[in-house]
């Protein structure tokens, strides 16, 4: 039906939707639940950001599971070197992604304030935490992961929690926590009103700040620091199954800038990044609240593209064994498997798009105090 | 080497994770369509108190449905950190489903669950009605993708081993959808899930009706429940599972396990009610047997046989043979030679190659397994018999009693006198955990009657496991038990807080404790 090869590029392309839909629209409940306690500063203020995000956050958050199900799907080597590797990493997110269903539903059952507060926290927590590891996670994948991969492809990864937070990632880490609160903060300027509208004007002016210098610091760090990218030298024909073992590979790509220089037309991708938190940033201090959430959704997409054009074809670099690094030709599953799913997705991902949509169209306004304090039942 | 610890670790807080999750999927897959059946009476009568049905019901189901997602996203990762070999392996096919299941079906229900509890003022009635359908829909088709998964792990099917990749890859679409186990487990489940959330309303309305308040309200509710219940516990008892254990051999011996067979008998064979299943001596002390009555229930009719335990050993000792030649040839292939012959030896042998890699917990390299080792893993191939036997009777058990409660509580709705039996109300408030004990151990029979594989004659449990330390698996182990056991308690805090004060907890002023205070 689909030549191999195509499949396994539309497929790199599926899991990079899949993870710009997951920040751009929970990357917002995320960012608004790590801003809670510098916008909203009286219970009926956390509530009016809480209830911003109620109707939205479940479904956004599938974004996120479902791309942990495209990556088993399309590719399952990666999803098991990733997450077996990044052990304590990945639990500490989903502890933190915990206490966010039952925080939403269950902190405004009970009129206690340490109840209340409690949960505050908690999901203020469930908000910083995956937001600064995913980022963490995305620095290390260009260090280079330590695992190999023997005969049998069993990964065995050779490290641990502690050394993923080297200076690099941890400035990879500050680069998509300000980028996902500047987005948060966006949208509660487009939801809300009064105070809360005001201070996260403020926060978001001061977030596109620290995104940009983060963004550009990485991007120095690359160009002039000592990273040693990867490239394939020599490896089978791309549109056959392949051993991962069985390719050649060389750190001879200096800060994973290669691509940009190979093919120019990527540019934009950086480019993006650095004009969507500029627009974002000019267009909060003019009071713009919509151009401002445009800006730091393109802010979103221009940073993870950057990030995946960077290091394409690689998906998952290896430190101890460079021939083990895991890339979009020899992680994928059959060629079946990945035809079949794309067969899903192009029916579904239409289908999903409309219909959440809708429910954001109806559940569209502003969220207001006295709103909040005439339906002391019915909300969040 | 893999170490066993880990292995053992990660099998535990695998069902650890999976049952806490199980506490709460069947209550939503069964309360979201009463939801929906209770709306639909309110938009086709306009009586407000089915308005109120739908708000308070849906209130208990968004403090249950809290817990379910967080306890499912666990489940989404968990193959990947402590299951990583098995992902490799088998992630061609099994990842499908899952992805798929998040397209189809979590988007459904997660997306329209936030409408259903805050569309009420900006939807019209048509409008949330299909809301609420559709949660329930988006739940029952989650069921359904997570089930053609693991039924696909109790009977592979559609998937061949690709000695280049070094793994199982999906051939066949339509047999991994239409797997006979995967069709039969699905029903058996979801119905099982509709019985529960039918529990949990018939139980609490008579907990109102016991205390004689809000009657209008729970004899509807109660009324709504039975009638929903008994058709319920009647699918999931007469399409029970058990049809589901003819095909495939892993199927075939956790029915022997499960029945205590240890010898095949002349069909149809007789029933083990009740007996002591001794596995070193392989015999059941004390049995009391009812004739014909296995053959019938487990093949449908009266002249196929049931294998029994010893026969199944026998077979099993030859596939590890077979497997142990077919691992050999593998390594001949990894190693360069491909050549047509080698291939085709190969291939005849290939089907056994999970077998082989049974001794892979005794020998590294499997060819060289000595006589005793083959024997011990060919022992391996027969799950807990005592556990299995006494499991599935707890289950059956529970599904009898319920199937009596729901027929009670439906005549006696029928004939609108059950505020007069007190009696068959409080049954009904005791009956309450009992569609949990038979979920949990069913899901006991259908996973630990599957060991020692984790997909079934082709991947053995043991190779499966993440290469993580013991340490690391301890580690969640523990921070899993305490968060999830502090999330449980808080969770059933606010359930029997909630439940308690019944509609009133809507604030809507029509109900018992608001009249009290006025």
């Amino acid at each position: 039906m689909f030549d191999y090869e195509v499949l396994k590029l539309v497929w790199w392309v599926l899991v990079g939707v899949l993870l710009i839909g997951f920040a751009l629209t929970d990357g917002f409940d995320l960012g608004a639940a790590a801003l809670l306690p510098v916008v909203a500063k009286t219970d009926d203020e956390r509530r009016v950001v809480i209830n911003t995000i109620a109707p939205h956050w479940d479904g956004n958050q599938v974004w996120l599971i479902t791309a942990g199900g495209a990556l088993f799907a399309a590719w399952p080597l990666v999803y098991a070197a990733a997450f077996s590797g990044l052990y304590w990493a990945l639990l500490v997110v989903l502890f933190a992604l915990f206490v966010r269903p039952v925080g939403f539903d269950y902190r405004s059952k009970l009129d206690n304030t340490r109840w209340r507060q409690s949960w505050d926290w908690g999901l203020f927590v469930g908000g910083v935490v995956p937001s600064l590891v995913f980022g963490v996670a995305f620095g290390n994948l260009f260090l280079g992961l330590p695992f190999s991969l023997d005969d049998t492809l069993r990964s065995t990864y050779q490290g641990n929690f502690w050394q993923l937070l080297s200076p690099f990632a941890l400035l990879a880490g500050v680069v998509s926590l300000s980028m996902l609160t500047l987005h948060g903060a966006t949208w509660l300027m487009m939801r809300s009103d009064g105070a809360i509208a005001v201070r996260s004007r403020h926060a978001a002016q001061g977030l596109a700040l620290l995104f940009l210098l983060a963004f550009i610091g990485c991007g120095l760090w690359l160009w002039q620091g000592d990273i040693v990218g990867l490239q394939i030298s020599q490896m089978g024909a791309a549109d056959s199954a392949l051993n991962p073992l069985n390719k050649t590979v060389q750190a001879s790509n200096s800060g994973w800038l290669a691509n940009y220089q190979l093919y120019p037309e990527t540019r934009w991708a950086p480019l993006l990044g650095i004009a969507g938190a500029l627009l974002a940033g000019l267009a909060a201090s003019a009071r713009w609240a919509g151009l401002a959430f445009a800006g730091s959704s393109l802010a979103i997409i221009g940073t993870l593209c950057t990030a995946g054009f960077a290091l394409f074809p690689f998906v998952m670099p290896s430190s101890l064994n460079l021939a083990a690094s895991l890339t979009v030709w020899d992680a994928v599953s059959s060629q079946k498997t990945l035809g079949i799913m794309l067969v899903a997705a192009c029916i579904f991902l239409p289908l999903i798009l409309s219909y959440t949509l809708w429910g954001y169209v109806k559940m569209w306004g502003k969220v207001r105090t006295e709103h909040i304090q005439n339906n002391p039942h019915g909300l969040y | 080497m893999i170490s066993e610890a880990v292995v053992d670790l990660s099998r535990l807080q695998f069902a650890m994770t999976a049952m806490y999750h199980f506490l709460f999927v069947p209550l939503t897959l069964g309360l979201a369509f009463l939801l929906a059946i209770m709306e639909s009476v309110y938009v086709m009568t306009g009586k407000q108190v089915y308005k109120d049905m739908v708000k308070f019901w849906g209130k208990l189901f968004g403090i249950n449905f809290a817990l379910g997602v967080t306890t499912g996203l666990t489940m989404e990762f968990q193959f990947g950190t402590n299951w990583a070999y098995y992902s490799h392996y088998v992630g061609d096919i099994f990842g499908a489903p899952l992805a798929i299941e998040g397209l189809m079906a979590f988007f459904l229900e997660s997306t329209f669950i936030g409408l259903f509890f805050f569309g009420w003022d900006r939807l019209s009635k048509l409008q949330h009605l299909a809301v609420t359908w559709l949660v329930a829909i988006g739940s029952n088709m989650s069921a359904l993708w997570i089930l053609i998964a693991n039924g696909w792990m109790q009977n592979p099917v559609g998937a061949e081993f690709n000695y280049q990749t070094m793994r199982m890859e999906l051939v066949d679409f339509g047999a991994l959808l239409f797997n006979p186990v995967a069709q039969v487990k699905f029903v058996h489940t979801v119905a099982a899930g509709y019985v529960t959330g039918a529990v949990f309303v018939l139980a609490i309305s008579s907990y109102y009706l016991l205390k004689k308040r809000d009657q209008g309200f729970a004899r509807r509710s109660f009324a709504i429940a039975s009638a929903f219940g008994l058709a319920s516990i009647l699918s999931v008892i007469v399409l029970g599972d058990e049809s589901g254990y003819e095909v495939g051999d892993v199927q075939k011996t956790k029915l022997a396990a499960i029945e205590a067979e240890w010898e095949t008998h002349p069909a149809p064979a007789s029933f083990t009610v009740i007996g002591w299943p001794n596995q070193a001596e392989q015999r059941t002390d004390y049995a009391i047997k009812i004739p014909y009555a296995l053959g019938i229930i487990a093949t449908r009719s009266l002249d196929k046989q049931v294998s029994g335990i010893k026969d199944l050993l026998v077979q099993h000792e030859a596939r590890i043979r077979t497997g142990m030649t077919a691992y050999g040839l593998l390594q001949q292939l990894r190693e360069g030679d491909d050549s047509a012959a080698t291939k085709a030896a190969f291939d005849a042998v290939k089907d056994d190659l999970g077998y082989g890699l049974l001794l892979k917990k005794y020998t590294a390299n499997v060819v060289d397994a000595s006589e005793a080792q083959i024997q011990q893993a060919t022992l391996d191939t027969i799950p807990n018999v005592f556990s299995l036997f006494w499991s599935f009777r707890v289950m059956v058990g529970s599904g009898f009693l319920l199937l009596a409660l729901f027929a009670c509580a439906f005549w006696a709705s029928a004939r609108k006198n059950e505020e007069r039996k007190p009696w068959l109300l409080k049954w009904a408030l005791f009956s309450l955990p009992l569609p949990w004990l038979a979920i949990q151990t069913g899901w006991f029979v259908a996973e630990h009657g599957r060991q020692p594989w984790s997909i079934a004659e082709v991947l053995p449990t043991y190779l499966s496991a993440s290469s993580v330390s013991e340490g690391d698996v301890w580690g969640s182990l523990l921070a899993l038990i305490a968060f999830y056991s502090v999330l449980l308690v808080i969770e059933m805090y606010l359930m029997i807080k909630f439940a308690r004060l019944g509609p009133s907890s809507l604030h809507t002023g029509r109900y018992h404790f608001e009249q009290a205070h006025a």
